[in-house]
């Protein structure tokens, strides 16, 4: 039985139909278009889909949809404002922060939220608030060092 | 022409795509009509399929189509695409796409689903109704060696050196490979050592997991967007497969989220393709994780034992590997690879390989980043480290004294053209990384060295100058580690223009010529080569349309930064702006393309220097420095070259201390998530420091040597050696994690 989920995404009002298996990921990605968040693992072992719920970063795979109802949903299609760049994505350009960039989207997003919390992180922190994402390209340095030239 | 463009550090040109989100990977896309599928997987290691029944499924609301291997058209015995050095066989990437008549490995594609939902697909699955009859599965290589083993494939014959043997076995092939006698070098050595050293099935980690859609028009074309490492060689599989013409199959390229090796043979394209046809609308199929880890192609599980023989002054004498490859369900594994890669930097008279490739219940084997070398150089760098304790040497310095050089012969085939490897270790002597002391206790320090050979195959790409004067180029390989970037470097460079005035795409399988695979640390190599060839063609051509502009001999034009000019008057000059606009009046507009079959490989080394502090309770080995040193040639990007080593080198540290397959004793893979199966994060290791060598490969532009592949291999080795000299125990089996080193340490007595 499809229920009604009403949330803000990136600022917007949307309205979405969903079954009560459905995941948050599920909704962003299939019912509302937003195809940023990735699907990596599926059970919250990779943070390629980390979403901002209500301020806070999740693994938007284990959240459903259902459960998000009234809720605001920050993802990273949302952070570039009228077509500008937000100063992290700059940095993770600028320092070579990404490679096959499917997790991009999610360090990102915990990057973003860590800076929000401790805007000037160190080495290790910034360490911490990532470990919960995967990446397979790059080693973790110039990610670190993309973060860590933000704060 | 200075080079003003190779060297700098250029940000990707797809990274703002990727940092908010707007790449496109296969499963972001999206179709009108669209299905999804889902895979049935065999719950059985090895067992023939005796019957499947999908009348309940197909009733279920929302079912569109089952498919299964008897969809596929009739094999054609033998059928085998070559891929650069490797040939593909048919037979085999059919039935890992769909098992026909028997399942292979536990998650073995049975039967494929479409529907108008992924859930409903997920649903189906289960009322898909297929009786098995269980077989014994064979998973221990040097059990499924002996001659009463139960048999993978009982038509299997073991192809040798000789010839094909007349009995079915499950050792798919023989390696006998050998320089000088070795059994000579050992008897003039004065000290030997002998160890067998073993590593597991480890996997790629590509964060994306595999995905596809498929569309096949009513008139028989077939159109693919797919997470693969090669368009072309996906096409040439599928054509191939399904009784097409190459130009019936259009592969449309994506972005691809990490292949390493992982992602050049096809899996899900097929289903994909069957489902496409038998409705008539679009099908998208997406692994989840545990299909990722349970039924792709990981590397392989091997057992190496190296004999190694040296002189009391430090000289190799011999050095004897017996190698077994668990190869999974299908032939081909890295073998030779491992002989090769492993013994290649060092002087040694006498070499010999007794190789085996072993086919077993385990999913197909494929391949990861420097195929083979890991393994191989676990095992030699291991031997060359307890060698370098026995003679009471630096373990550098051993490793300087035997140290290969141009002129050399290589352990097979010919001899090495201008390689790096005595300046690298030149470079490691005198670095802080090394000679700074390690101080604390259970603290040691690691060093291994690598070599990668470098693998040619063809590239293509098309170059055309636009109606304003700038240029696009097509290239056909699928972008992997930045190839839009560096081949932007390189056109810039030849061109004489600014980055901005071209824009580079990846070209779809209709569009550019064949270009093999994105692999073996060779598309740098290979497609600068035919960037540069089109750029030289392209100006050839726009010197003769301005020379017949400017009523002058093409001989008198000098072209610099976009403008040619007479030598002989001043005020005959056009620029690239005037040449595109005057194309479409005159002449025609203006394409030149670049294609690149054969060159020299370029040899590539490293070596890599580790810290580690172990935790005596717990076996926990922290990373204290670590120090990657390569010579890449010539960095065209040295952000991105830095950016492979660091990740090659966390990746081999991850298969150094935590990562392995583990199967249960019915074949089962026991830890099919990436909570279970860790890979590192980044509270794991330090920051990779790096060290690039630039000594110039013989062939191709600018010195260029590959880069991605070696950086994985050092650290099983190094780790091991840094282990051994923080705590006296010397690890010879993988993963070294906290459980393998506190029973180890407890061993050895404390």
């Amino acid at each position: 039985m499809k229920r009604v989920v009403t949330l803000t995404v990136n600022g917007e009002q949307r309205q979405a139909l969903a079954e009560p298996r459905v995941t948050l990921l599920e909704l962003l990605r299939d019912g509302l278009g937003l195809t940023g968040s990735k699907e990596g693992c599926g059970d919250g072992n990779c943070g390629a889909c980390t979403v901002l719920l209500n301020g806070r970063p999740v693994n938007s795979c284990l959240v459903l949809a259902v459960e998000v109802d009234g809720s605001d949903v920050f993802t990273i299609e949302g952070l570039a404002r009228s077509g500008a760049l937000h100063p992290l994505q700059q940095a993770f350009i600028d320092h070579g922060g990404l490679q096959c960039g499917f997790c991009t989207p999610g360090l990102v997003m915990v990057a973003y939220a860590l800076l929000q919390e401790n805007p000037h992180p160190t080495e290790q922190e910034v360490r911490m608030a990532i470990a919960g994402n995967l990446c397979r390209c790059t080693g973790y340095d110039k990610v670190v060092r993309a973060v860590m030239a933000v704060g | 022409m200075s080079s003003r463009f190779i060297g700098e550090r250029l940000a990707r040109v797809d990274a703002p795509d990727r940092v908010t989100g707007r790449a496109v990977y296969a499963a972001d896309i999206s179709l009108s009509g669209m299905l999804h599928g889902r895979v049935l997987r065999s719950p059985h290691a090895h067992a023939y399929i005796k019957k499947i029944d999908a009348t309940r499924a197909l009733a279920l609301e929302g079912v569109k189509a089952v498919v299964t291997a008897a969809d596929f058209p009739a094999l054609k015995k033998g059928g085998v695409i070559a891929r650069g050095e490797v040939e593909l066989n048919l037979d085999h990437i059919r039935q890992v796409a769909l098992a026909h008549g028997k399942v292979l490995y536990h998650g073995h594609a049975v039967a494929a689903v479409a529907a108008t939902d992924p859930h409903i697909a997920e649903d189906a699955l289960e009322l898909i109704e297929v009786e098995y009859e269980p077989l014994l599965a064979v998973l221990d290589p040097e059990e499924a060696m002996k001659e009463d083993a139960p048999l993978v494939h009982p038509e299997q014959r073991t192809r040798t050196r000789d010839g094909t043997l007349d009995r079915p076995s499950n050792i798919a092939a023989t390696y006998n490979v050998s320089r000088g006698d070795v059994e000579e070098g050992f008897q003039v050595a004065d000290v030997v050592v002998e160890h067998t050293f073993r590593t597991r099935t480890v996997h790629q980690g590509y964060l994306e997991p595999m995905a596809a859609v498929a569309r096949a028009d009513p008139g028989g074309r077939i159109t693919v967007w797919a997470s693969t490492q090669g368009n072309f060689s996906l096409r040439s599989q599928l054509a191939s497969v399904l009784e097409l013409n190459s130009s019936q199959v259009k592969v449309v390229p994506v972005e691809i989220g990490g292949g390493f090796g992982g992602k050049l043979n096809s899996v899900l394209e097929l289903p994909a393709v069957l489902l496409a046809r038998r409705t008539g609308r679009p099908v998208k199929l997406v692994m989840s994780r545990e299909e990722v880890l349970r039924a792709t192609y990981p590397a392989p599980a091997t057992a190496i034992t190296v004999k190694a023989g040296a002189t009391a002054d430090g000289r190799l004498t011999a050095v004897k590997m017996r190698a077994v490859f668990d190869a999974g369900a299908f032939p081909i594994a890295p073998v030779v690879a491992a002989y090769l890669t492993s013994l290649a930097p060092y002087k040694i008279p006498h070499i010999c390989l007794e190789g085996y490739e072993v086919v077993t219940n385990h999913p197909k084997i494929g391949a990861l980043r420097a195929p083979g070398a890991p393994q191989g150089a676990f095992a030699v760098e291991g031997q060359m480290d307890l060698l370098a304790e026995k003679l009471d040497i630096d373990s550098l310095e051993l490793r300087r004294r035997n140290a290969t050089q141009e002129g050399e012969p290589m352990p097979v085939g010919r001899a090495f053209n201008r390689i790096g490897l005595q300046p690298l270790l030149e470079r490691v002597a005198a670095h802080p990384s090394w000679t700074t002391p390690l101080k604390g206790p259970h603290r040691g320090r690691g060093l291994a060295v690598a070599f990668w050979p470098g693998a040619v195959m063809p590239s293509s790409c098309n170059l055309t100058l636009q109606d304003d004067g700038s240029f696009s180029l097509v290239v056909g390989s699928v972008d992997l580690t930045g190839t839009r970037t560096t081949m932007l470097q390189v056109a810039a460079q030849e061109l004489g223009v600014h980055p901005s005035k071209i824009s580079v795409s990846v070209g779809d399988t209709d569009s550019v010529g064949h270009t093999e695979v994105s692999g073996g640390s060779r598309i740098t190599y290979t497609m600068s080569n035919a960037v540069n060839q089109a750029c030289t063609r392209m100006l050839g051509l726009l010197r003769e349309r301005a020379a017949a502009e400017l009523e002058v001999d093409p001989q008198e034009l000098e072209y610099d930064t976009g403008i040619f000019s007479s030598r002989v008057s001043q005020d005959k000059r056009l620029t690239l702006t005037d040449l595109g606009r005057q194309s479409l009046r005159r002449g025609g507009p203006v394409t030149a393309t670049g294609a690149v079959a054969r060159m020299q490989p370029a040899p590539a080394f490293s070596a890599h220097v580790v810290d580690v502090e172990v935790d005596m309770e717990t076996g926990q080995v922290k990373l204290l420095n670590y120090t990657a040193f390569q010579d890449v040639g010539r960095a065209v990007n040295p952000t991105q070259v830095e950016g492979q080593i660091q990740g090659g080198a966390v990746q081999g540290i991850g298969w150094a201390l935590m990562e392995g397959y583990q199967f249960s004793e019915s074949g089962v893979l026991q830890n099919a998530n990436l909570l279970d199966y860790k890979t590192p994060t980044a509270t794991d290791v330090p920051f990779i420091d790096t060290v690039i060598l630039e000594i110039p490969a013989s062939d191709g532009p600018y010195g260029i040597r590959g880069v991605g592949e070696t950086p994985i291999i050092p650290p099983l080795p190094a780790l091991a050696n840094a282990i051994h000299n923080a705590t006296g125990v010397r690890i010879r089996e993988l993963p070294m994690n906290p459980e393998a080193l506190f029973h180890a340490m407890q061993g050895r007595g404390g």
